[in-house]
């Protein structure tokens, strides 16, 4: 045994002690990391402050207001068809849903309905344009995931959908579609039978993706158990739409609080729910309601009674004194208008309630102690678009 | 039976009270409650039968009814909270107008008188809020005077989380302050932006310059120039 | 330089470009469309899309609204291209502020920014439009007088 003096063995001591509190105690600054506003896994200009330890996530603070346009401003100033052109933009993916429920508060106030064909028209276009959105969602899914071929096929098979809606409002997306009191004309001849074809290749595409992206298994590890929100939690951040059905709540305003002006209870269809709260979960919702949606489109279809296409409207339109609130179940989740009349051209006040607000600000509570790679899959699967969160 | 109004400056309301309106009974049993919850705290109220009910309480009670909503009426879902600037605009199109009132750099006319909405109100900005009880199906919007000179109101944030974006917003677009914020920054704007740009006093400044460049337009109703030519004969 | 030699560099040039693509909005759905989709392949023109990095780009398409927020981190790509480089504006927004114009937090047109070579419009423009663009594009490279460029004069957008 050597001789060591107990000085010696005391600062060896020391020494691996102190070894020991660099390696547990260590207080190193942690790093900061921008992600975005420029960034292909972000779905628009959204900066994400994150600051790290090591490879997990202490705090995540997105930043919103790269595409803020100023939307409750300039409704102020633009009567209500012009606020109609201008409102398609703001979750421009599925942009004939954004029409409807600004239309239908409107119609609210005038007291008028429009006729049940363009009740019927209005839904179908509705759910077509949720099936436009939500299959770029997968495809974008796949590519922020790193399965890249899936958003080819999305683009591919998204343009069936976009033919439809061009043939019906001559704009791919940002219809202008929608008017008080009805719809601004009629299908065109042959439109029906093409739209159910479409169907079916949405229908093959969701097949298609369940192959590859969904039923994949590294898909399925990365997604598995990442980003839980509880539901609790995702009521009181008013998370809407697949998020909050991928925590379980059983919610969804076309079943539960349709507005009248929508004929959803006309068709057989089911909402889909999922208790685990994970990003899997919110994605594989995705999916089923991209099925549940071609198959209300087929039975609506089937079922549009004829008449006219708009009720008695003034050409000039006046909107009577008054308050009203109308959301409805958009692609992204719940959106809603609330417009403050004063029985002038131009509303008074319109506070638009968008999904990805709510479903984004729930981003610093839920990234916090993920890794970063998972940091990309939540926001993924959260879905938001930008032009819905900045408005 | 008519459903309960409160507030001397409200505006007529909407629906006509003189044949018996239909009585939502569903509504009437939740203002009720909020009311024996809060006494004195709500100044008014309004109900669409069918539709929506409105409910104004003191700015002191704001909190205090985001509680009442959320723990005794199981509003657990929090929708939106935003303010509305009552005072009418003195730059944008006047009614029947084709061009804003301050285009080409002429004066703004002089604000006119206040008036306000649903369940009244006395001052110019309004705090407003929307939460929903997805059990019930029943949703519920509340309002709250703010102060004129300095408007301010308690936070929202320990009651529903979600608030919080929604207050930051509300501040950096009216100037209202949310006392207990924990992070009142900016939301949209960048950091050096002066002004509140909702408050309607506030202008836009390429319409002053230029003005909007096309008439309201009109588009013919579908038939509507083949009945035109009917009636003419 | 001889002008055999700069026509062989501009047809070179022009048929073999790296696009950045600085998507803000809806028109980059519509970008998107053009250079991922199968449909409106944008490849058979000689252009690739999705560089690592605005640094290996030669030409940048802006398509969407750019804000006041947004602005200085357009200029800073922009900085980062090399030479020789070109800008498509796509898009009422980036033409002119679009449908936005009168609102107090959009920029009122990208080349109020950065000098602009070709400016598509629509909103959103077709893909097609994008691809006529990008034609056009190709054909003032083909026209242009290289030489200028490297002696260093001024960037002049005709």
């Amino acid at each position: 045994m050597t001789a060591i003096s107990d000085r010696a063995q005391l600062s060896a001591l020391a020494a691996q002690a102190a070894d020991n509190r660099i390696n547990v105690d260590y207080e190193s600054e942690g790093m900061t990391l921008n992600i975005g506003p420029q960034h292909p896994a972000t779905h628009g200009t959204l900066r994400i402050v994150a600051r790290l330890d090591g490879e997990q996530v202490v705090s995540a603070e997105p930043i919103a207001g790269y595409m803020h346009r100023g939307y409750e401003k300039l409704t102020e100033v633009r009567t209500y068809p012009q606020v109609t052109t201008l409102i398609n933009r703001i979750d421009w993916l599925g942009s004939f849903a954004n029409e409807v429920p600004f239309i239908l508060a409107a119609e609210k106030l005038m007291e008028i309905e429009a006729p049940p064909r363009a009740q019927f028209i209005r839904t179908i276009l509705f759910e077509l344009s949720r099936i436009a959105n939500i299959s770029l969602f997968l495809g974008d899914l796949g590519i922020q995931l790193g399965g890249l071929s899936v958003g080819f096929y999305a683009f591919r098979d998204r343009e069936f959908v976009l033919n439809q809606i061009e043939a019906v409002t001559g704009g791919r997306f940002h219809p202008n579609f929608d008017r008080i009191g009805g719809l601004k004309d009629d299908l065109p001849k042959g439109w029906i039978a093409e739209t159910h074809v479409a169907m079916d290749k949405l229908r093959a595409f969701c097949d298609e993706v369940e192959d590859i992206l969904i039923g994949n298994e590294i898909f399925q590890k990365r997604t598995r158990g990442v980003g839980i929100i509880p539901p609790d939690i995702a009521k009181s951040y008013g998370l809407s739409g697949p998020n909050a059905r991928g925590s379980g709540i059983d919610w969804d305003l076309r079943r539960d609080h349709c507005p009248p002006g929508l004929v959803y209870d006309k068709a057989d269809w089911k909402v889909w729910t999922h208790p685990d709260g994970d990003a899997f979960s919110r994605s594989w919702i995705r999916l089923q309601e991209t099925r549940e949606a071609t198959k209300i489109v087929d039975q609506l279809l089937d079922a549009i009674p004829s008449g006219p296409i708009m009720a008695k409207v003034p050409r000039i339109i006046k909107v009577p004194e008054g308050e009203a609130w109308v959301a409805t179940e958009n692609p992204l989740g719940e959106m809603g208008y609330y417009i403050v009349s004063k029985g002038d051209l131009v509303p008074f006040r319109v506070k638009i309630r968008s999904a990805s607000f709510n479903n984004v600000s729930i981003v610093p509570w839920v990234c916090r102690g993920v890794y970063v790679p998972d940091v990309i899959t939540i926001l993924a699967s959260l879905y938001f678009i930008l032009g819905d969160i900045d408005r | 039976m008519s459903s309960p109004e409160g507030g001397a400056t409200e505006a007529p309301a909407a629906e006509p009270e003189t044949e018996p309106a239909p009585v939502d009974e569903a509504r009437e049993a939740l203002l009720e409650s909020v009311r024996a919850e809060l006494g004195d705290a709500v100044v008014g109220s309004h109900i669409r039968p069918g539709d929506d009910l409105w409910i104004r309480v003191t700015n002191e009670a704001w909190r205090s009814a985001g509680e009442v909503a959320r723990h005794k009426l199981g509003c657990t879902y929090f929708d939106f909270l935003s303010v509305i600037d009552w005072l009418p605009s003195p730059f944008g199109r006047d009614m029947d107008s084709q061009e804003d009132i301050a285009v080409h750099g002429a004066e703004p006319r002089e604000a006119g008188p206040i008036v306000t909405g649903y369940a009244g109100g006395d001052t110019r900005l309004q705090v407003f809020a929307r939460v929903v009880s997805l059990e019930g199906g029943h949703g519920l919007t509340l309002k709250a005077d703010l102060d004129d000179l300095e408007p301010s109101v308690a936070t929202w944030v320990p009651v529903y989380a979600g608030a919080n974006w929604h207050e930051r917003e509300a501040w950096e677009m009216f100037g209202v302050t949310f006392v207990g914020h924990p992070n009142p920054v900016h939301m949209y704007l960048p950091g050096d932006f002066e002004g509140h740009p909702m408050r309607k006093d506030f202008p836009l400044l390429a319409r002053r310059v230029k003005p909007w460049p096309g008439i309201v337009d009109v588009e013919p109703m579908p038939g509507a120039d083949d009945a035109d030519e009917e009636a003419a004969e | 330089m001889p002008k055999p030699l700069t026509t062989l560099l501009n047809r070179a040039r022009q048929y073999s470009m790296w696009v950045y693509q600085w998507g803000l909005a809806c028109c980059a759905i519509e970008m998107g469309a053009a250079f991922a989709s199968p449909r409106y392949d944008v490849m058979r023109l000689g252009v690739i899309p999705f560089p690592s990095s605005p640094r290996q780009a030669d030409f940048v398409v802006v398509s969407g609204t750019v804000t006041d927020k947004m602005a200085p981190a357009l200029l800073r790509l922009y900085e980062q291209m090399p030479d020789p480089k070109y800008v498509i504006s796509m898009g009422s927004c980036a033409n002119c502020g679009g449908p936005y114009w009168d609102s107090y937090s959009v920029t009122k047109g990208v080349d109020q920014l950065i000098p602009v070579d070709i400016y598509v419009p629509g909103c959103p423009p077709r893909p097609e439009a994008l691809l006529e663009g990008i034609l056009l594009l190709q054909e003032h490279i083909r026209n242009e007088d290289i030489s200028a460029r490297w002696r260093g004069d001024s960037i002049v957008v005709a």
